[in-house]
C-alpha cells in the first residue's frame, strides 16, 4: 500500500520549499515535487559554463521575510546574503549617477544634476520608509477577507483599519496616491531631474506589462522599498552562490525537519474527486496520494493545466482566465573572461558592486514600452545588470565574472505569437548586448558563454505561465483579497484540500517566502491535515 | 567616502593622530593630537583654530530677501541690522524644528544662512512670490573659526585693528594677506571668538596667515572633539544629537518645537505670518511638553559610587553623546540626557537633557543614570541655567 502524505507540494521553488519546511516543522508528512533536476524554481543557481554559476532567473534578494530566516534557521543551513553597495546609472553622454548607502555621498552625486533633488532625496526615502513600515503589516499576514463576518476576520479588518487610521494624514494621502498614480507622476511630485527619476521609476514597472507613465505603477515602487535585511528597509543583497543558495538552504532546512523532496518529478494532474483533491499524478503515470495539495505554481497552470475546468465553476474559471500574467521581461546571462569596464566610470570599484541600471531617461523607458505595446521587444531596453562575482568569489573563477542582465521589455505575446520567440531569441540577445556595448565597448570580446532567456523560454523551463516573474502582475486589481481571484485570497481554492502557496497568492511575487509561509500556516490552522 | 575640505592640504599635515570623522560629507579632524586636551585648553586659555567649512552655507539675496527670511525663520529677520548676525531656528508647518543656525545680514538685501543640514531645497520651497535668490555657497566658501581669550589679538595681528571694535554677533569686511574676507564675531564655543569666511580657493593662504599671526598668542589647530566639550560647556544644542530635525523623524514624538528646545527666545510670535506660526501660538498658549535643560551631576555622590567599588571616579575623556535616562526623585523616568562632558575648566560633570515640562526649572533635583563598574546607578543631578560656562569676555 502506497503512502498517503499529509501534504504534497507542487513545485520546488522557494515558496513551495518554505511551505514544506513549515508543514514538516509542525510534524506533517510532506513531499515536494519539482519537475526540474534542480530546486529553486525561478530562484535557482546553475553552473551553465564550467566554473561559472548563474542566478539563472531571479538575481537579487530583498523582500525575503526575516522571521522565516530565523524560524527555519536558514543561516545554519548555509544562507548568506551579501548586501548590494550601490545603485549605478551610467549615462550615454559619459556622465553617470551613483546612489550610495552614504547619504552625503549620494547628495553630492545627485547635486551634480539637480541640487534641490539632492536634498529632497532623503525626505523621499523617509516617506517611503514610513510607508514600508505600514505595508509590512499587510505582507506579514493573510489578506483581509472583506466579505467575512467571522470574528477573527473582522478583528483583522478592524486592526488594519485602525492601523491605517493611525497613519499620519499626510502619509495616508501618499498611500492613496501610490495606489493610483503612475511611477513618473508620483516621482514628479518630489523630483525635477529626469536623470534621477528614470532609475527610480523603473522599480514601478519591473515584471509588469506597464510603462513608467502607466497609472498604478507607483504602488510597485513601494514594493521595491519594502526590502528589508537585518531590520533595515530598502536593502538588497546577493545570496551567496547565486539566488539558488537561498532555495537550497530552505530545502536543506525542510529536509532536516523531515520533508521529502523529489526532483525530476513533474506533476501532470491534480486529482480531484467530488470537489476534493486526493493527490497528484506525475508525468509517467505515478500516482501519489495526499490529504492536501499545495500548489506553488501559478494560478493558470494550477487550475487550467493541472486541475481542469471540468472540476471548477465557470465563474472561477473565467476569473483565472482573466488573471493577468503577460510576461514582459527576459534575461541575458554572460560568462566573462575579464571585468567589463564601463567607460563613464572605469574600474571595478564599489559603484559596480550593486545594481547597474540602463535607464537613461524617462522617454527612453517609455519608448522601450511603446515597442512592447505592439508586440515587439525593445531594441533599446531597460536593463538591470549585476555582476555578483565582484562580491561573491564562489560564482566565477578568479579574475573572471558573471554578468546578469534583467531585460525589459520582452513581451511574451509577440505580434507573431509567443511560439515565434525562438526565431527572435538571437536578435533579442543581440539588442541587449548592443545596449550594454554602448556603455562597455569591450563587452563582446569578453563573452565566454551567453544565455538568452525570453519569456517563452522562462515558461518552457520553469513553468511560469507567459514567463511572468511574479506569477501574475502586481497591479492593484490582482493584490490582497483579489489574488489570484476575488474571494480566494486566503490560500484556499474552490477545490477542497487544494491550497495555493506560491507568488500567485497574497502577498505576491519577489523572493519573499511569505505566500509559502502563510499558506502553510493557514492549512495547519484549518486542522484538515 | 568623504571629500576633502579646502583646508585639507594643511589639516592633513597637522593631523598626526589620523583621527578623522565624516562631517556633512567632508573629512573633518576629530583631534590633531592623540589626546585632545591641548586643543581644548587652547580654546579656553589661548586660541584654537578649527575648520568649519562643512557647515552648510546659503547666500540669500534680492529685494525681498529680508521679507523672505522673516517668512521662513521663527525670528523676524527684517529687524536684523546690516552687519548683524543672529542665531535662530526654522520650523515646518506644525512648528517642529527643522534645523538651527545663524543668519547674517551682509548688506541691506543680502543675507547668509548657516545650517547643520542641507537647506537649499527647503528654502527654495518658499521662494515663490518673493524676489529672492538662494545660492548654495557651501563649497564656494571656506570657513575658519578662531576661538578663545586671545582670539582678538590673533585677529588684530591677522586683519588689522578694524576687527578690534567688532561687537558680539556682528560682522565686518576685512583684508587678510590681500584676501577679501568677512569676519564675524560668532562661534560654537561660548567664548570670545571669530569666524572668517573666505573664497575656498584662498583657504590655504588664510590658514597659513592665521597660524603665523596666532603663534605669539598660543593659537593651535583644534579638532571637533575639543570643540564638542566647549559647546557642552556653552550649553549649545546640536541637531542630530540633542534633537532630531523634523525632516528625519519616523515618529511624531521625536520632533521638537523651539520652546521644547529652549529656543523660545528666538521666536518672534506676533508679526506677519511665518512657517509654523499658528502651531507655535497654540503651544505658547498651553505651555511646552518638554524642556531642554542643563544638568550638573552631583560630584560627591558620583565619587561615592566609585569609592564603594574601590575605584577613583572615572569621567570620559571627551564629550559623550550616547543618551542615558533621567529620572525624577521617585525614580520615574522623565527624560533623557543626550550629551555631556566633564568640564575641565568648571571641574563639573555636565549634561544636556530633555525632560518633561514640569521639570525644567533651575534648581530642580533629578537623577541621571551612571554606569559604575558595569552596574547602573542613579546619581543626583541638578537643573541649572545655561550656559554652564559664560565668560564676560564673550560679549566684551
Amino acid at each position: 500500500m502506497a503512502t498517503t502524505y499529509d501534504a504534497v507540494i507542487v513545485g520546488g521553488g522557494h515558496n513551495g520549499l518554505v511551505s514544506a519546511a513549515y508543514l514538516a516543522k509542525a510534524g506533517r508528512k510532506v513531499l515536494v515535487l519539482e519537475q526540474r533536476h534542480v530546486l529553486g524554481g525561478a530562484a535557482t543557481s546553475e553552473e551553465l559554463h564550467p566554473g561559472f554559476t548563474f542566478s539563472v532567473f531571479s538575481y537579487v534578494v530583498s523582500l525575503f521575510r526575516p522571521h522565516i530566516i530565523r524560524e527555519l534557521e536558514l543561516a545554519r543551513h548555509g544562507l548568506e546574503i551579501i548586501p548590494l553597495e550601490a545603485s549605478f546609472l551610467p549615462l550615454p553622454d559619459g556622465d553617470s549617477l551613483c546612489r550610495w548607502a552614504d547619504p552625503h555621498l549620494t547628495r553630492q552625486e545627485i547635486a551634480r544634476f539637480n541640487p534641490r533633488d539632492a536634498e529632497v532625496y532623503p525626505e523621499f526615502g523617509l516617506a517611503m520608509r514610513k510607508m514600508a513600515h505600514f505595508v509590512k503589516s499587510i505582507i506579514d499576514q493573510p489578506a483581509p477577507d472583506i466579505g467575512s463576518l467571522k470574528p477573527r476576520d473582522l478583528a483583522q479588518l478592524l486592526r488594519l483599519g485602525k492601523h491605517f487610521q493611525s497613519l499620519d494624514p499626510e502619509l495616508m494621502h501618499i498611500h492613496l496616491k501610490m495606489l493610483t498614480m503612475s511611477a513618473v507622476d508620483f516621482l514628479d511630485q518630489w523630483f525635477e531631474s529626469g536623470v534621477l527619476k528614470a532609475p527610480m521609476s523603473v522599480s514601478g514597472i519591473i515584471g509588469t506589462f506597464l510603462g513608467v507613465r502607466s497609472p498604478g505603477t507607483a504602488y510597485v515602487l513601494l514594493h521595491h522599498y519594502m526590502g528589508e535585511i537585518d531590520g533595515a528597509f530598502r536593502a538588497w543583497g546577493f545570496s551567496k552562490g547565486g539566488t539558488g543558495g537561498l532555495s537550497f538552504a530552505i530545502a536543506d532546512a525542510a529536509r532536516a525537519l523531515g520533508a521529502e523532496i523529489r526532483t525530476e518529478a513533474r506533476v501532470e494532474r491534480i486529482r480531484v474527486k467530488n470537489g476534493k483533491t486526493t493527490g497528484v499524478v506525475l508525468a509517467g503515470g505515478e500516482e501519489i496520494a495526499a490529504r492536501a495539495v499545495l500548489s506553488s505554481v501559478d494560478p493558470r497552470l494550477t487550475f487550467l493545466g493541472m486541475v481542469g475546468e471540468e472540476h471548477l465553476d465557470p465563474e472561477f474559471t473565467t476569473a483565472i482566465r482573466r488573471y493577468k500574467l503577460r510576461g514582459s521581461s527576459g534575461k541575458v546571462n554572460l560568462a566573462l573572461d575579464a571585468f567589463p569596464e564601463f567607460t563613464c566610470r572605469p574600474g571595478n570599484g564599489p559603484h559596480m558592486r550593486g545594481d547597474i541600471a540602463i535607464a537613461p531617461g524617462i522617454d527612453y523607458l517609455e519608448r522601450a514600452y511603446d515597442q512592447a505595446k505592439y508586440g515587439a521587444f525593445s531594441e533599446r531596453p531597460y536593463l538591470n545588470i549585476v555582476i555578483p562575482s565582484l562580491v561573491d568569489p564562489t560564482v566565477a573563477p578568479p579574475g573572471k565574472h558573471v554578468l546578469s542582465a534583467f531585460v525589459q521589455y520582452a513581451p511574451y505575446n509577440l505580434a507573431t505569437g509567443p511560439e515565434s520567440w525562438p526565431e527572435h531569441r538571437e536578435a533579442f540577445g543581440e539588442a541587449v548586448i548592443d545596449t550594454i556595448q554602448e556603455y562597455c565597448p569591450r563587452i563582446r570580446d569578453l563573452i565566454l558563454y551567453k544565455q538568452v532567456l525570453t519569456p517563452w523560454d522562462i515558461e518552457q523551463q520553469v513553468g511560469l505561465s507567459e514567463g511572468n516573474i511574479f506569477q501574475g502582475e502586481l497591479s492593484l486589481e490582482q493584490l490582497l483579497f483579489l489574488r489570484p481571484a476575488p474571494g480566494w485570497g486566503r490560500y484556499r481554492t474552490p477545490v477542497d484540500g487544494l491550497w495555493m502557496c506560491g507568488s500567485g497568492a497574497h502577498p505576491g511575487g519577489g523572493i519573499m517566502g511569505a505566500p509559502g509561509e502563510l499558506a502553510a500556516k493557514a492549512l495547519l490552522r484549518s486542522r484538515s491535515i | 567616502m568623504p571629500i576633502p575640505s579646502p583646508f585639507h592640504p594643511r589639516t592633513q599635515q597637522h593631523c598626526t593622530s589620523l583621527l578623522w570623522k565624516d562631517w556633512a560629507g567632508y573629512y573633518a579632524v576629530r583631534s590633531f593630537d592623540t589626546y585632545m586636551e591641548r586643543e581644548y585648553f587652547a580654546f579656553r586659555q589661548a586660541s584654537g583654530m578649527i575648520d568649519v567649512t562643512p557647515l552648510f552655507k546659503y547666500e540669500v539675496y534680492g529685494p525681498d530677501a529680508a521679507a523672505f527670511l522673516s517668512r521662513v525663520m521663527v525670528k523676524d529677520i527684517a529687524k536684523l541690522k546690516t552687519g548683524q548676525v543672529t542665531y535662530c531656528c526654522w520650523c515646518d508647518d506644525d512648528g517642529k524644528v527643522v534645523d538651527d543656525g545663524t543668519v547674517s545680514r551682509l548688506e541691506d538685501d543680502y543675507f547668509r544662512v548657516t545650517a547643520a543640514e542641507p537647506a537649499r531645497a527647503w528654502l527654495e520651497r518658499y521662494t515663490r512670490g518673493y524676489a529672492v535668490t538662494v545660492e548654495d555657497s557651501t563649497a564656494r566658501l571656506a570657513a575658519l573659526s578662531i576661538q578663545g581669550p586671545t582670539s582678538r589679538d590673533v585677529l588684530r595681528a591677522l586683519a588689522g585693528s578694524s576687527v578690534d571694535a567688532l561687537k558680539f554677533f556682528r560682522l565686518t569686511r576685512a583684508t587678510v594677506d590681500g584676501l577679501d574676507v568677512i569676519v564675524s564675531r560668532t562661534g560654537y564655543t561660548g567664548d570670545l571668538g571669530y569666524e572668517i569666511w573666505v573664497d575656498s580657493r584662498d583657504a590655504v593662504v588664510l590658514w597659513d596667515a592665521a597660524l603665523s599671526a596666532g603663534k605669539p598668542y598660543g593659537l593651535l589647530p583644534a579638532g571637533l572633539d575639543a570643540l564638542d566639550v566647549t559647546r557642552v560647556e556653552a550649553g549649545f544644542l546640536m541637531n542630530g544629537v540633542d534633537y532630531y530635525s523634523a525632516h528625519h523623524c519616523l515618529i511624531e514624538s521625536r520632533k521638537s518645537t523651539p520652546y521644547e528646545l529652549a529656543l523660545g527666545w528666538t521666536v518672534n510670535l506676533d508679526r506677519e505670518t511665518f512657517n509654523g506660526q499658528a502651531a507655535l501660538r497654540r503651544e505658547h498658549a498651553v505651555g511646552r511638553r518638554r524642556a531642554f535643560v542643563g544638568l550638573v551631576v552631583d560630584w560627591d555622590e558620583f565619587e561615592a559610587h566609585f569609592a564603594r567599588r574601590g575605584l577613583p571616579p572615572e569621567v570620559p575623556p571627551g564629550a559623550w553623546r550616547t543618551p542615558v535616562p533621567v529620572y525624577d526623585r521617585d525614580g520615574k523616568q522623565i527624560g533623557q540626557a543626550t550629551s555631556g562632558a566633564w568640564s575641565p575648566i568648571l571641574k563639573q560633570n555636565l549634561a544636556l537633557a530633555t525632560v518633561r515640562g514640569g521639570y525644567g526649572k533651575p534648581g530642580t533635583e533629578l537623577r541621571i543614570e551612571v554606569t559604575v563598574e558595569y552596574e547602573r546607578k542613579r546619581v543626583r543631578a541638578t537643573v541649572v541655567k545655561k550656559p554652564f560656562f559664560d565668560p564676560d569676555r564673550k560679549r566684551a
